[in-house]
């Protein structure tokens, strides 16, 4: 296949960045997004122009690393995957395809097609977590848990911290993400101590840090790569409101 | 932003099916609006419990716009650059709709309380009765009038299509067992409303009331 | 290549007594540090993996001062994170006969009687305070309709204790540490430094006393300096560049750390996982794991005839050789790891491998969706079969996996006694980075279990007889500016080569040579060939690698280039270490030492001991450290 690339390039915060066209060829339908990349990674390097930064690392889709809008599509068009998981068998041969990096305020852009994403971890700092120091805990059997609670808890537990959520929403909303922390923790007997205030810390983080609000317009479940649903936003503005009532 | 507009869809209930009585003949529809003005009279004055809903209302058009036009503004912040390509993977239309369909409704609502409310805009003017104004604003040779109705309607049938549903999210109520049954009710609410809004000034301008 | 021997290890510091009462007593010898004085103790944790990221968010919480290092954008991302298939312990929550005794005993036979008794010991102990400690933290691990925990059999376990989520596992546990460790950087006992990577460390009166970092945004080169120094850095298996590892994966951390005097220990034990996605193109830049869950209803076979091209669903049931199912008809196709992966290079070799190249065998569920139907299957491997469709484009309901063995886990890493000290005083090793407890061959489901022991339990405990002694005063100034100068010059160099070939293409070279010579069979002539070949390539690259750019910038050439110089000399001592190394054990198989029906070939009279090598100027010195068994007999392994 023979494709043409328009990808943003920035080479540091300062920079104001542009798009720049970069034709690839010979690429096998077998390779992954990212593979393609290497490629005309290798062509840059050895013309000795610099090459393209972008985040990866675990390339099978779990660590949350990688992350590009492509074609205006947060990770792509294929539903539920990650950009490292995308294979060029689902793009035509001839293709021009546009590459940017996530866009928002609170993920500032590193460099090329990095960005910043270390909002996410103060949001978590805020309240994602259940306090118990290791070596406290009961035994494992002491409490029982419902099957359902506790396979609904681990649907919103998949969350990768991508960021593919804030990307695509128009609001620039880290809701989804957020949202998906606080309802696997809210699910399992385990974080019912902390459940109100959890929610209410981790939502006023993720208003501090500069995201935008929710107004329900669904793009961000559409483009995650785990589906975490809407059900885990009501569930936080459930709580939150819970929160601020008492 | 969910609770005013809650106040908004159930005004917006109460007055379409106020309008409809203008089927019941031209004096249910003027009784309806004497009414309306006169309840709880004479415990307490003239137009009392109007007013009060009308302050109600007033607020919550308000606070729902200033949610609105902050939300937008945050909105902007959070995404300061905008990206060369974008596609929207969900309704995509609905981002828009809500902006662009609010700022439509909030012009619209104004001109039509010049129309209705105070006359100024009607043939008929201040001082007649409702049924009248009514009648003369949407007879058929002012059938421009008709339609600009039937567009603002439409946003806001559109408007509360998502708008219904998204007040239940908002809230924390939705979840996805629910929401099938949440997004069809969001839908049926929104078709009645229109359907019932725009029955009588259409039934006006065909001459089958007059 | 030259080495020399050096003295004998004598004393990894475990205890002497009843083998369950060892870590009791080390727990009750080891002094205590006074609380008000834990504030002024620092504390450096390179990795935020199951290893590090337990052991920075316990130590924050025993009141150390700590920084945390990853080279991620965030913690949540180390390769832990990618772990499918589950954690063992010796819960015993079935009542099927499993106990820490057990658990004990199959890991130390699993690891071929390579591994410390003692050591294992703790860790089969240890497991079951593991698993409590993530459930109270929310980690979600499945469960029965009755509100227990579930539990399932894994890689040749013949008891169900293994506990997991899904097939995320790994990605649960790290999350719930991961959580941990963002609990403490709020309370301000840890300080997090993310995309950062370690070059060094600082050796300052023989003891660690901090470590060199390049900031990789700003290319900025930091000193940080603490009383003690723990590297959790993972494993090297991406010395084979294709590999289950994340891209990222490096020998950096504990390379440096061996350069400046910890040993490294049996580099050559490499575990090959046999379900994995065969390699596809010469484009390929890693290789996918396919749970290994899938062998307990998935049947394993090949053609009988060669060159057989008939797709998969046209050859009958008479002409299929389910190999595993013939020669191990015990465990069949559940054998342990090493086995499975080295009867299917066999089978390839043969010439009866499947798919491009012959590179492949096939993992067929066809009876499985027979006798369970369809849905039944979809609801155990639903999300493996989407992930292998999406990769290779086919879908195994239809036709049946292809797999081949691919590089996964590496047992060998940086020396260390009981304590989990190296040969550095405090400088300690845990997770992947150590090489630990697993002996010549790791069981499934016991990675995640040691990095969570280290991190969790056993450092904290044994890091604080250490720093008892402390704070341990100002670091020499000479030594730091030292390891700095040393850094920078690395970098410099290799930013002046400005060659005509890439990091990469050196990567992938290194790699196809090892997994040729130093792969899944050894022998002393393959080895002999690699460790001429080795050095000869590396020459190469110091002349003609191209790195672009500059040091003061997100350079992801410079990072990768840095690793691949390192990883060549990781390749050299560990093709010596299999040479020298004349038996089969484990992960390890020399050609040169099989029985007759082509099974591993132990020789515990010559190799009953942890290869410990000192990095030395004039090459290599191996001690040797004589492992004894008081309570498992050692056996020859059968899974037949
Ligand atoms: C695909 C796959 C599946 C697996 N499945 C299982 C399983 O089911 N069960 C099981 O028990 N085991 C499994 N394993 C093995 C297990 O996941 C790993 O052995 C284990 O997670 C290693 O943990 P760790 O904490 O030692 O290191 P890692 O998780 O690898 O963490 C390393 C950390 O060190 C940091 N780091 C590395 N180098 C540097 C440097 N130079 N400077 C700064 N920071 C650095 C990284 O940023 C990272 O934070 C699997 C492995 C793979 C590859
Ligand atoms: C003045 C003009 C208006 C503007 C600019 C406007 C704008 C918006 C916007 C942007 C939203 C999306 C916010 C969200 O979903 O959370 C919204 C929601 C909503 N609007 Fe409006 N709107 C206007 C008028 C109205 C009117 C007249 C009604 C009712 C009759 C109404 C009812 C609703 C409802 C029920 C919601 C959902 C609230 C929620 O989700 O929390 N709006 N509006
Ligand atoms: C097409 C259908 C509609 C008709 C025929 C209609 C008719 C009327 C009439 C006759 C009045 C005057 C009542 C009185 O003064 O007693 C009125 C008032 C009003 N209408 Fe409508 N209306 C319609 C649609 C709408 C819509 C869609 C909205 C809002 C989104 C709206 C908002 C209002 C408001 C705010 C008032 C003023 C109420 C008050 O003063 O108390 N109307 N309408
Ligand atoms: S919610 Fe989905 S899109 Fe958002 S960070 Fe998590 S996995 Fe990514
Ligand atoms: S796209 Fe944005 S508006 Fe809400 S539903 Fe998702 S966060
Ligand atoms: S690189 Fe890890 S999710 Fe894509």
């Amino acid at each position: 296949m023979n494709l043409t690339l328009k990808v943003w390039r920035q080479s540091g915060p300062s920079d104001k960045g542009r798009m720049v066209t970069y034709k690839v060829e010979d690429v096998s339908p077998d390779m992954s997004f990212l593979e393609m990349l290497d490629v005309l990674n290798e062509r840059l390097i050895l013309e000795g122009d610099d090459p393209i930064a972008f985040d990866h690392d675990c390339r099978e889709g779990i660590c949350g690393m990688c992350g590009m809008v492509i074609n205006g599509v947060a990770h792509g068009e294929q539903r539920a995957t990650t950009t490292c998981q995308l294979h060029m068998r689902h793009f035509e041969d001839g293709a021009t395809i546009t590459i940017e990096p996530w866009r928002a305020a609170p993920f500032p852009v590193v460099k090329d097609l990095v960005v910043d994403r270390s909002a996410f971890d103060r949001i978590i700092q805020a309240g994602g977590f259940v306090s118990v120091p290791a070596g406290s805990a009961p035994d494992a059997h002491s409490i029982p848990v419902r099957k359902e609670d506790a396979d609904a808890a681990f649907d919103a537990a998949t969350c990768i911290g991508c960021g593919a959520c804030v990307a695509a929403c128009p609001n620039g909303s880290a809701s989804l993400f957020t949202a998906a922390k606080i309802t696997h923790l809210s699910l399992l007997p385990q974080g019912q101590p902390e459940r109100l205030s959890r929610a209410k810390a981790m939502v006023d983080q993720m208003d501090a840090e500069g995201f935008g609000g929710c107004t329900n317009t669904g793009e961000c479940t559409a483009v995650c790569p785990k589906g975490i649903p809407l059900d885990a936003i009501a569930r936080m503005n459930a709580d939150y409101l819970k929160a601020n009532a008492k | 932003m969910a609770v005013t507009g809650a106040v908004m869809v159930l005004f917006l209930v109460l007055h379409m099916l106020g309008n409809l009585k203008i089927f019941l003949g031209k004096d249910s529809f003027n009784e309806y609006a004497h009414a309306l003005r006169t309840l709880l009279e004479p415990l307490l004055p003239y137009r009392t419990v109007l007013t009060v809903l009308e302050v109600v209302l007033v607020a919550s058009v308000v606070l729902h716009m200033w949610a609105a036009i902050s939300l937008s503004r945050r909105a902007g912040k959070a995404r300061p650059v905008k990206y060369v390509a974008k596609k929207s993977q969900a309704a995509g239309y609905t981002t828009h709709i809500m902006r662009w369909g609010g700022v439509t409704i909030a012009l619209f609502v104004v001109w039509h309380l010049l129309d209705l409310t105070f006359g100024v805009v009607n043939p008929k003017g201040f001082d007649s009765a409702p049924a009248d104004r009514m009648i003369a604003g949407f007879e058929p040779s002012r059938w421009w009038v008709t339609l600009i109705y039937i567009v603002a309607v439409v946003m806001v049938g559109l408007h509360l299509r998502h708008g219904v549903w998204s007040a239940v999210q908002t809230l924390g109520w939705a979840n996805s067992t629910r929401n099938k049954v949440l997004r069809l009710s969001a839908g049926l609410l929104s078709a009645v409303l229109v359907i019932g809004f725009l029955a009588p000034p259409l039934a006006i301008t065909f001459g089958v009331v007059k | 290549m030259k080495y020399t021997e050096g003295p004998e290890i004598r004393d990894a510091k475990a205890p002497s007594g009843p083998i369950e009462e060892r870590w009791e007593k080390r727990k009750f010898s080891a002094k205590l540090v006074n609380p008000a004085n834990k504030r002024k103790l620092n504390v450096i944790v390179v990795g935020t993996g199951l290893a590090g990221g337990s052991a920075a968010a316990t130590l924050g919480e025993l009141g150390y001062n700590v920084k945390s290092f990853c080279y991620q954008d965030s913690p949540r991302r180390a390769h832990s994170i990618a772990a499918q298939g589950g954690i063992n312990a010796a819960k015993n929550y079935r009542g099927d006969g499993d106990s820490i005794y057990r658990l004990f005993y199959d890991t130390v036979k699993g690891g071929d009687f390579r591994a410390r008794e003692s050591n294992v010991y703790r860790l089969a102990q240890v497991s079951v305070n593991i698993i409590d400690q993530a459930v109270a933290q929310g980690v979600p691990f499945a469960r029965e309709y009755g509100g227990l925990l579930d539990t399932r059999s894994f890689g040749g376990a013949q008891v169900s204790r293994t506990f997991y989520a899904r097939g995320q596992t790994g990605q649960q546990l790290l999350l719930g540490a991961y959580q941990a460790l963002e609990r403490q950087v709020a309370a301000g006992t840890v300080t997090m430094h993310t995309r950062h990577e370690m070059l060094d460390v600082i050796v300052s009166d023989g003891r660690a006393r901090g470590v060199i970092v390049r900031d990789m945004v700003t290319g900025e080169i930091e000193r940080h300096l603490a009383d003690a120094v723990v590297l959790a850095t993972g494993g090297y298996g991406n010395v084979f560049f294709l590999s289950t590892n994340a891209k990222g994966c490096n020998t950096t951390a504990i390379w440096r750390a061996h350069e400046r005097g910890a040993y490294f220990a049996n580099p050559c034990y490499t575990q090959i996982h046999p379900t994995c996605i065969p390699v596809s193109g010469e484009y390929q830049s890693k290789l996918t794991l396919m749970s290994e869950s899938l062998r307990n209803d998935g049947r394993v076979w090949v053609p009988l005839r060669k060159n057989d091209t008939r797709a998969p669903g046209d050859i009958p049931d008479d002409e299929r050789d389910y190999y595993l199912e013939r020669i191990y008809p015990a465990f069949g196709n559940l054998v342990p790891r090493d086995i499975a992966s080295r009867a299917a290079k066999n089978v390839c070799d043969e010439g009866r491998g499947v798919g491009p190249g012959g590179l492949g065998v096939y993992l067929d569920f066809r009876d499985a969706i027979n006798r369970l139907g369809r849905d039944a299957v979809e609801k155990k491997y639903g999300n493996l079969f989407e992930m292998y469709e999406r990769i290779t484009g086919e879908n195994p309901y239809d036709v049946p996996m292809r797999i081949y063995p691919a590089v996964h886990y590496t047992m060998g890493g940086l020396w260390v006694d009981y304590d989990l000290q190296s040969t550095i005083p405090g400088l300690f090793v845990i997770g992947e980075a150590n090489f630990s407890d697993h002996g010549a061959n790791r069981l499934g489901a016991s990675a995640l279990m040691q990095g969570l022991a280290d991190g969790y339990f056993v450092l904290p405990t044994t890091i604080g007889d250490y720093l008892a002694a402390g704070p341990f005063g100002e670091v020499d100034e000479a030594a730091i500016a030292e390891a700095e100068l040393k850094v920078r010059n690395k970098i410099d160099r290799l930013l002046s080569v400005n060659g005509t070939r890439t990091p990469d293409s050196f990567h992938r070279e290194l790699g196809k040579l090892m997994w040729d010579y130093c792969g899944m069979e050894r022998t002393e002539e393959s080895l002999r060939k690699a460790l001429e070949r080795i050095p000869e390539l590396r020459e190469e690259f110091w002349q003609n690698v191209k790195v672009t750019g500059t040091a003061e910038e997100l350079n992801q050439v410079l990072e990768r280039a840095g690793r691949v110089a390192d990883f060549f000399d990781l390749a050299e001592l560990m093709c010596l270490d299999a040479l020298v190394r004349t038996e089969s054990c484990g992960g390890h198989f020399r050609a040169e030492s099989q029985d007759a029906d082509g099974e591993a070939l132990r020789d515990d009279e010559n190799f009953a001991h942890v290869s410990a090598w000192e990095w030395g100027a004039d090459g290599p010195i191996l001690h040797k450290e004589p492992l004894e068994y008081e309570y498992v007999k050692m056996t020859q392994r059968s899974y037949k």
